[in-house]
């Protein structure tokens, strides 16, 4: 029996540069950096001063939730949970506050991941209270905080979704693999929609470890716009970001019964691991395991390599740029002149970690659907091994007809994911 | 400090923790917390976290465990903030 088709019929994202499906496709064609000085790295000693945190989430959040609900979200949970309403209302479902569903939708379940979790509860609540031998003042807001799964199990609750609503966490992959699995759950015939995709919050505890490996951008505290260099030739590491991207994954046969608005069609998923080696390890891909990935993606979409008109790349602007563009040569098997279009979303918001995918699919959906592709910025100065491939890079935002994207995500763990996405055309 | 200026307090404390905001409007003693306020049960904990550091007094586990009304949390305040 043929599985059933797959497509996307909502969208919500928290950014750095926008939030709201509307200004956040406004800042792609913009250009729009959300990429500013954060005093409070400067402060604690970090090299690198800059990150991306959504901006008017404070006031925002109080649209969304109850004071009650509030009192128990973190900034993962808030992000996710305004993504999800956001999504849900796109999607043409009705959310409002104080009077929110009544009862259990049966039909749509969750997974939207993060990578790293409630870390700022824990180093600002959890682990000073434990230490002062004061665990009783921690009250009962910190479980349903740091649980790997509360990033989930608040868009459930908020929602009444009564499908599957899990947590995923593969690292930087994180939020592409929750659209995959989603992909794969609604396919197999276990609900009608999910809504999916990645969040992650704002913390200088989630970012310092990744500033103790050395692998954050330096150099760029005074000019932050200019701090996130995917593909450049002067990157110097990647710019630590948060926020959320979620997606409602649902069957063509429910979007059309119910005559929703579709987005895109997702044509196929792959996830893999390079199981950390041959090159790989546990923070370097395995050439062969990110080739393998995307091939399969491709494979079992029905497309040939060469129809795939744009790739919004993983792109982070570390040293992993050029060898991410040689394995995407090598699985398209096409002659470097022949590469497609390509662009890094990580150019305007830095690397959102957890909720990167998920940001990210939402920019790749909007682009695809809307016509355009954004400008990549900052690689004005083309990374030397990327010469071959530079009339591929988009500098700047253009109009666009392309009808199959691809993207991909990969992440610390040697985990890849791709996903093949074809314009919907209404 | 009058048990109305105690009651007073308390209602404010625990506003935030209210699902059914309604009900803070015709709040009185005999007024059940987790039932006609819709607190989360769990939250309950919190609020005598909140009682502890609003009057500056210890409760124990058996005390917060009598709570019920705002009448009993009133009263529980008042008998430990005059000890």
């Amino acid at each position: 029996m043929n599985k059933p088709r797959v497509v996307i019929t909502g969208m919500g994202v928290v950014a750095a540069n926008a939030s709201g499906l509307k200004d956040f496709g406004e800042a792609l064609r913009e250009t729009r950096s959300g990429i500013r000085f954060q005093p409070k790295l400067k402060e604690l000693g970090f090299a690198c001063q800059v990150g991306g945190i959504p901006v008017g989430i404070e006031e925002r959040k109080k649209e969304y939730f109850s004071s009650d609900a509030l009192l128990a979200m973190n900034s993962s949970m808030v992000y996710a949970g305004i993504a999800a309403v956001d999504c849900w209302r796109d999607a043409g479902f009705s959310y409002e506050l104080g009077t929110p569903p009544a009862n259990v939708d049966w039909d749509t379940g969750a997974v939207i991941g993060t990578g790293i979790g409630g870390i700022d509860t824990v180093g600002e609540i959890v682990i000073p209270r434990v230490n002062e031998g004061q665990v009783r003042r921690m009250g009962s807001l910190t479980v349903e905080q740091t649980m790997a799964s509360s990033v989930s199990a608040s868009v459930g609750g908020t929602l009444g979704l009564g499908g599957q609503v899990t947590t995923n966490s593969s690292a930087c992959t994180t939020g592409t693999e929750a659209v995959v699995s989603a992909f794969n759950y609604v396919r197999e015939g276990h609900a009608k929609r999910m809504i999916a995709g990645g969040t992650e919050g704002s913390s200088h505890y989630i970012w310092a470890g990744f500033d103790a490996m050395r692998v954050l951008a330096r150099g760029f505290n005074d000019r932050p716009e200019q701090a996130s260099r995917p593909m450049s030739a002067s990157a110097t590491g990647f710019v630590p970001s948060s926020g959320a991207g979620v997606l409602m994954v649902e069957t063509l046969d429910s979007a059309l019964r119910r005559g929703a608005k579709i987005y895109a069609e997702i044509l196929s998923g792959a996830l893999n691991c390079g199981g950390q080696r041959t090159g790989g390890s546990m923070t370097a891909p395995n050439p062969e395991g990110v080739v393998r990935c995307i091939r399969q993606a491709i494979a079992s979409s029905g497309i040939q390599p060469q129809d795939i008109g744009l790739i919004n790349g993983h792109l982070t602007a570390t040293m992993a740029d050029p060898l991410e563009i040689h394995n995407w040569v090598r699985a398209l098997e096409c002659k470097a002149e022949n590469f497609p279009l390509i662009n890094s979303t990580k150019s305007l918001i830095g690397h959102g970690l957890g909720a990167a995918g998920g940001i990210e699919l939402v920019a790749s959906v909007l682009q695809l659907q809307q016509g355009f592709i954004h400008g990549s910025v900052n690689c004005e100065d083309l990374h030397p091994k990327l010469e071959t491939i530079a009339k591929s890079v988009v500098h700047a935002t253009r109009a666009s007809d392309v009808r199959i994207l691809a993207k991909a995500s990969f992440g610390f763990g040697d985990v890849n994911g791709c996903l093949i996405l074809k314009y919907w055309q209404n | 400090m009058t048990e109305n200026e105690v009651f007073t307090r308390v209602v404010k404390i625990i506003t935030p923790f209210a699902k059914n905001t309604a009900a803070l409007g015709t709040a009185n003693v005999s007024t059940r917390i987790l039932e006609d306020l819709s607190v989360n049960s769990a939250r309950l904990v919190d609020i005598i976290l909140a009682f502890e550091d609003e009057f500056n007094i210890a409760i124990d586990d058996d005390a917060a465990d009598r709570v019920r009304t705002l009448g009993d949390a009133t009263h529980m305040i008042v008998s430990k903030a005059t000890h």
